[in-house]
């Protein structure tokens, strides 16, 4: 699965730690989702989708 | 596990010190119990196991850090090097087993149960975490 979280967390001016603070996860949570070597839990991508007020098909796509 | 420790690893890190502490207390009694010769019949047995409980409150301090653990992803490297330890200890011992019923080596094993080389394979876990996922996890 392929993530624009790293486009969206820098139009933010976001580091991954700011990000995973809003998130309540650690920052090795965000590199790894970033980097896509961890698709999150759907409540976990709701959480992401609900911080970016995006729909989860908006940071989310097919490979 | 990040610098930033979470509540459920700062938890373990407790508890793993804890229970270190105390099975070298109880190892110590223990030994000197014996050395000295006053350890008999049913409290022979009973020292005897006394320094394997601080080892097993290891293996539930581990699976309590799995079960608190609120992030998804730490959790899950968790996971990973736990299964990876358990598979090394048991591809271990069942090798070193083998060679054992054939006499190709020494029966006994030295002081190196079980619980050794799972503790290692938590270290091979954490390594394979490394080299898979990019962060090794933290219950080395």
């Amino acid at each position: 699965m392929r993530n624009r979280l790293k486009v969206l967390r820098a139009e933010r001016n976001w580091s991954q730690q700011d990000l995973a603070d809003r998130l309540d996860v650690s920052r090795q949570s965000v590199n790894a989702i970033e980097t896509g070597k961890y698709d999150p839990s759907l409540p976990l991508a709701f959480r992401i989708a609900d911080l970016f007020a995006l729909p989860i098909e908006d940071i989310f796509q097919r490979d | 596990m990040s610098r930033k420790m979470s509540p459920a690893a700062r938890r373990y890190t407790l508890r793993l010190a804890v229970l270190m502490t105390a099975y070298v207390g109880l190892l110590f009694f223990a030994r000197t119990i014996f050395d000295h010769g006053m350890a008999h019949g049913p409290i022979a047995y009973i020292l005897a196991l006394l320094p394997a409980l601080p080892i097993i409150g290891v293996f539930w301090a581990v699976m309590r850090l799995i079960v608190e653990e609120t992030d998804e992803f730490v959790r899950l490297l968790h996971v990973r090097q736990c299964l990876v330890a358990t598979g090394f200890c048991l591809t271990v011992m069942t090798i070193w087993e083998w060679l054992q019923n054939f006499d190709l080596v020494a029966s006994g094993n030295g002081g190196f149960g079980a619980a050794f080389f799972w503790f290692a394979g938590l270290g091979v876990g954490a390594l394979y975490n490394r080299l898979t996922l990019g962060t090794a996890g933290g219950c080395a």
